[in-house]
Formats: C-alpha cells, structure tokens, sequence
C-alpha cells in the first residue's frame, strides 16, 4: 500500500525500515522477557497498541506458538465491538484468554464503584490487575504502554519493576543502559514489559497499515449517538446515560483510543480506513489521550498517580 | 535514519528547557499538552511559559523544578526523526546520565555561560568518552545573561576542549552559544550573535552524519529456541537473537561459542518470513545444518568474521557504579552480559577515574556516582569482544543478588 507521511519527507521505503527497526526492537524485547521470566503474560485491552503487540509476540516466535497467555481486565463497560474482535483474534493466534472482571472484583468488596457523573471504572482496573496478577502468578505482564503517551509514561523504563504492593516507585527505578534488560525479582514482586516504549502513535499506524493488522470497527468512522461532555464526544447507551442538560445526538466519529466505554470519547472524523487515519493522526493538533480520555484531565498528574497504584 | 539524542549537564544549566524549545519551535508539541504546561507553569512558576515542564513530567519534578529520571520524547521535521533522553543534571542521578547516553549517537552537553565548567560539566563528558558516545555537542546556554559576549563563550570552549581532549578516549566537540529561554541558536539562527557563523542546533542534529558501527563479522547471541513441535515443522530449530556486528546470509559457516562445534546457517527468519540474508539489528531465527546442542546464552559466530571475540571467564572493564551499597574487592554479583546471566567475582579493583582531572588514582571500593576499572571472575566463560570494536559484546550489567537493582554499567576493555 501506498504509505501517506505528512509528518516527514521519509519515503515509503524509509518508513518500512524505520516500522521495521521498532519491530526489531520489540521482538527482542519480548523474548528476553519471555526466556528470563517464569510465567509472563500478555495484557489485551482490544485496543490498537495491544493488537500491535500481540501479532509482535506472534511473530516474534513463529512457527512457534505463543509461550505464554493474554489476559483481559474487562471492566464490564465493553464497546461491543470490540469483545467480537478480542474472540476473534484469540481464535486467530491460537492463544489462551484469561479474562479478569472488575465486576467479580466489585462483586466480592475488593473494588468500590465510582459514584457521580464522572464515574469510570478505569482505576479500579488495578485492583482486578493485581488482584489477577497474584492468583495466577504471573512475574511480567507485557503492555502496550508508549512512552510517547502521556509524560509519566515519558520516565517508564522498558522493563519496570513492581513492588510486592504492585506499586510503581519512578525515583527509584532500575537503569537500563543499553536496554539491557533486568528481570531479577523477589518473590510477590512482579515486572511490566513494554515492547513499544518507542514508538509513537503514527509509528502504530504505520505498522497496522504495513503488516495488515486487523483492529476493532470502531477505529474507523462510523455513524453514533452521542453526547457531548466536557469536550469529549461520548457514546450513549450502556455505561453513559444522558444528564440533564445534555441533548442525544447522531455524528460521524471514530476513537481514537479504546478503553473503559463510560471514559473514553470519540473524535468527528471521515477517516474510514488506515491511510486516512494516517493523514489524520500526522495533522492532529491534540494527544491522542487529551482528545479522548476523561480520566486523564482530571488533574495533571492523573496517570502517574494511577500508575503508582499499579495501573498499566 | 532515527537519530538519538541525550542532553547532559549540570543542574539547571537549561536542559529540559532546550529541549522543551526543540518540541515547541518544531511544532512537535500539542495544543493539549501546551496549555497543561500553561497552567503548571502558573502553578509551579511565574506565570510565564516554562517549557521545562514539557519533559519534566513527575510530580516532584514540577514541584522542586528539576529533572528526576530519564524522560524520553520523540520528534520530528521533514529531514530527521528524533529521540531524546532528557538526563538529570544532579550527581545523584548521574547513573541516568550513563544510562541516557548509553544508547545515543549524540550527547548534548549544555554548560551555563556564566559559570561554565563545573564537575558536572566534566564528569558528563567523561561519561560520553567512557560510553563511547560518538557525537558530542557543547551548547553553551543562557548566552543573555553574559551579554552574548563573544569572548566568554570562546574561553568556555577553549576550556572545555582541553579537557575532552585529555578524556581516555578523545572527544570532539561540536560547540556552539545559545539562549535555550530565548530560542538564540536553538532553530533559528541568532541576531544577537552575529559573531558565531555557524548553523543553529537543530540544523546541526538534522545534518550530522553518525559514523557507522564497525564490522567485526556476524555476532547472534541466543536468546531463545524456537521448538514448535507441531506437525508441520516438526523437526524446526530456530536460534533467535538479535543479530550484531555483521551480516549473515545462508550457506555461512558459523562457529558456536563457547562450545566450539561448526555448523552452516540453511535457513533465516525474520518475525517468522523467510530470508536469505540478514543485516545487524534484525531479530532472526537462524536453523543450522547440524543437529548441536544449543542453547540461550550461547553465541553464534560467523567463522570468517574479520575480528573473533573472546571466550574467557576473566573480564577487565570500566565500570559505572549506580547504587549506594559499595563495590568491594570480593565482592559476589550476578552479571548480565548478553544473553547470559552468571555470578561475578570482583577480583580486583583496578583504579577510580577522577573525573574532574581525567587522571585516575588506586581505590579500595567505589561508591556511588564513582566510575572506575575492575577485574573481575566469572563463573561461565563469556563470548566478549572489546567495548569500543563491538558494543553489544562488550557491554554487561551487575545486579544486587539479594535486591535485584541493577548496580553498574560495565564497558569491556581488551585483556591486556
């Protein structure tokens, strides 16, 4: 396919070496974890960083099977979509699903709801995360975490250390120089591997559109009722019921990221498939996070609080 | 075609600044994240824009206005793509300066002008030398509290390049004045420094040629075995790894080390697609003609590379020392050097490096923050090259058994 780049002067060649640079760097990185640790497992939110690296794991071991299982934190607050497209794809590879409910863990006290009208069930994740985490004794749970994200997650290390509290301590992190990776931890203890630390939201797109990686519909511009509030574009039905004031109505959208449904917004936008998205993440003015996630304007610092209790 | 970058200096000499200049002045930054660096800069400043806070991303960052860790961002213009690891400036965080610059092409070194060098100064381009840092870059800051005086910034360098040129390994320096505050120098070329006829920094990253790697022949050291037992590939071994130091194509001989046994390479994978050759950097899966014992750690050589490494259990290296806990002759870790992970024996401690006077003296342990040479013993052999002919075969870790911090950074010498 024709690759557009408004960002760079690159040439389609050069954009394939540059996507396939990352890609090295990323197989690496996940068989290093893979071979240091005991019982990894890969993280699977459906969304498109996560999709990226699962067909990276895949690759990274063909013929071979996957070595080690994807885990879901299903907050119960799905797109639809989106579970068709988790189903499938653990169909597709063959891997083992493990799937964590943050229902089972406000079911059984562990988590509290949220109450009010910005309610989300996004922190809690780190309850259920951990909580999974320790049942089934996995020591490294890849993510799909960009450095390029969010500025907390501009410090994260490669490979990241959790204490027994599965907490995130950014003052004392382990170096890594030369990106050589430590995986030395104490039992309780567990490490984040985040294969993509390096690459950017247009590098993910780039790569989907070379290697044909399959994502959710919703990715892609489609008609949906939704509500506006405090700026972002949310879809009605499910988590998000309309508040007084707020008037229902039909746009042109496609997300931009995909979390938690009751949080995460859509943008306007025609792009219907992976070059016009292209076109439109190289001229985007705002971060992907900015655009669409309620949970991280809450305050400045949102993410590196959320990642210190153990979020992804 | 990426090239990366790691800004050094001491603290509040302008890095995170500079850097917030580069993002802003190439448009790098977003209209989001901009006006969040507007409400901190009310917050934690003056109410004037601080770009400082474009990198400076942890709370206590923002609050004390320093750099904490290792912040990592991206940019691009139509010429180059970018990568910078904004490194502390404060000695207690010099272990991420080391681990900033272990894997840049470039280091920029930002000096204050109304100060110039300081041990900070000096003790980052001994890092850069030690690190073997191939391009390094003095940006003489803050050029608009000393007037943009012509001579205060040719003193600066003049200094500065003495000593880079007494450093182990001689550094050429790239120098030029800026105001990273202002923006003098930074995209756009200066009209307060008429007198300086060189090109501004970003013209300068946009253009620099990074010299190659040398070729020292086809290095893979194991990291798994690729064993699908299914049907189909029922008799597939694949040795993947990262491969390094030279080209390897099918039909090549290679030499298994330590172990010795000779093979011929018949088959390449790349993320699981066939090809006939393969260049350094590439994640492969090689299958060998002959059935060997071969496992993670081991390392597959091309027998016709132009440089051999070295198998022996006996390294000598300079050494970064990260942790509060001394290194002491004696003293037992875990070494991580490749693929393999083994214990080390620190037989020797040959010299601490002062930093400050490039000249080195006899020590009895390191302590934090201290770079020095050790000898050590390992409990396998490794499959070492010299630190400064191939990096990947002359770089390795220490690791604290009992806590699991990485403690040092090692640069392989030659055993002589």
């Amino acid at each position: 396919m024709t690759m557009i780049d408004s960002g760079t002067q690159a040439t389609p060649a050069e954009i394939k070496q540059s996507v396939a640079e990352l890609e090295d760097e990323a197989i690496t990185i996940i068989r290093e974890v893979a071979a240091e640790c005991r019982n990894p497992v890969l993280l699977f939110s459906g969304g498109k960083d996560s999709a990226v690296l699962l067909h990276l794991a895949a690759k990274a071991f063909r013929p071979g099977s996957l070595p080690f299982p994807v885990m879901h934190v299903d907050t119960g607050h799905n797109f639809e979509e989106v579970i068709t497209y988790r189903d499938m794809l653990v169909e597709h590879y063959g891997v083992k699903l493990v799937v964590a409910s943050v229902q089972a863990s406000i079911d059984s006290g562990r988590a509290v709801e949220e109450t009010g009208p910005r309610a989300s069930r996004n922190r809690l994740q780190s309850v259920t995360l951990l909580d999974a985490i320790a049942e089934h004794k996995f020591d490294a749970a890849f993510g799909g975490g960009r450095r390029d994200e969010d500025k907390a997650r501009a410090k994260e290390r490669i490979l990241s250390f959790r204490d027994h509290f599965g907490q995130w301590e950014p003052r004392a992190q382990r170096p890594e120089p030369w990106n050589m990776l430590n995986a030395k931890i104490r039992p309780g203890e567990h490490l984040r591997a985040f294969p993509l630390s390096n690459w950017t939201e247009l590098d993910i797109w780039r790569y989907i559109g070379i290697e044909n990686v399959a994502l959710p519909s919703i990715y892609f511009s489609h008609r949906r009722t939704v509500v506006e509030r405090n700026g972002m574009l949310l879809s009605v039905g499910g988590p998000v019921t309309v508040e007084v004031g707020e008037t229902p109505f039909e746009e042109t959208v496609r997300y931009r990221t995909v979390g938690d449904a009751s949080c995460t917004g859509a943008v306007r936008s025609t792009a219907s498939n992976v070059e016009e998205v292209l076109v439109e993440v190289a001229a985007a003015r705002i971060t992907e996070r900015g655009a669409t996630r309620a949970d991280d304007n809450f305050s400045d610092s949102a993410m590196e609080d959320r990642k210190r209790e153990g979020y992804f | 075609m990426v090239l990366r970058i790691a800004t050094a200096g001491s603290v509040d000499d302008g890095k995170s600044t500079l850097i917030g200049r580069l993002l802003h002045d190439t448009k790098t930054v977003f209209e989001d994240q901009l006006s969040a660096v507007e409400k901190a800069s009310t917050r934690y400043g003056d109410g004037s824009l601080n770009l400082a806070l474009l990198t400076d991303g942890l709370r206590a960052e923002r609050e004390q206005g320093i750099t904490i860790d290792v912040a990592y961002r991206y940019f691009a213009t139509p010429k180059r793509t970018f990568v910078v690891a904004d490194t502390p400036g404060h000695a207690q965080y010099t272990r991420n300066m080391v681990t900033g610059a272990s894997a840049s092409d470039v280091a920029i070194v930002l000096v204050d002008a109304r100060n110039g060098l300081t041990e900070q100064t000096r003790r980052h381009l001994f890092v850069a030398s030690l690190l073997g840092v191939k391009l390094v870059i003095l940006a003489v800051n803050k050029m608009d509290l000393v007037d943009f005086d012509e001579a205060t910034y040719h003193r600066i360098v003049a200094e500065a390049t003495a000593h880079a040129q007494a450093l182990p390994a001689p550094v050429v320096l790239n120098p030029l004045p800026i105001s990273a505050l202002l923006g003098d120098n930074v995209v756009d070329a200066s009209t307060n420094m008429p007198w300086f006829t060189g090109v501004p920094l970003l013209d300068l990253l946009e253009t620099i040629e990074v010299p190659g790697d040398h070729n020292v022949g086809a290095r893979l050291a194991v990291q798994w075995v690729i064993r699908p037992y299914s049907t189909e590939h029922h008799d597939y071994r694949g040795f993947a790894g990262r491969l390094t130091g030279g080209s390897l194509a099918i039909g090549d001989l290679i030499r298994v080390l330590p172990g010795g046994q000779q093979s011929t390479v018949i088959g390449i994978d790349r993320g699981g697609v066939p090809q006939d050759t393969a260049q350094p950097g590439e994640a492969i899966s090689v299958q060998l003609a002959d059935d060997i014992d071969i496992g993670r750690g081991d390392v597959l050589v091309a027998v016709v590379a132009s440089e051999a490494p070295i198998v022996t259990d006996r390294i000598i290296a300079d050494i970064s020392w990260m942790v509060d806990k001394p290194l002491e002759t004696g003293s037992r870790w875990i070494i991580k050097h490749q693929s393999r992970t083994a214990k080390a024996f620190v037989g020797a401690i040959e010299l601490r490096h002062d930093v400050a006077t490039a000249t080195h003296s006899p020590a009895e342990s390191l302590g934090l923050n201290d770079l020095g040479r050790v000898h050590l013993n390992v409990s396998v052999p490794l499959v070492i090259d010299s630190y400064d002919r191939h990096r990947p075969g002359g770089a390795a870790i220490l690791i604290d058994e009992a806590t699991g911090m990485t403690c040092a950074a090692l640069m392989i010498r030659d055993n002589e």
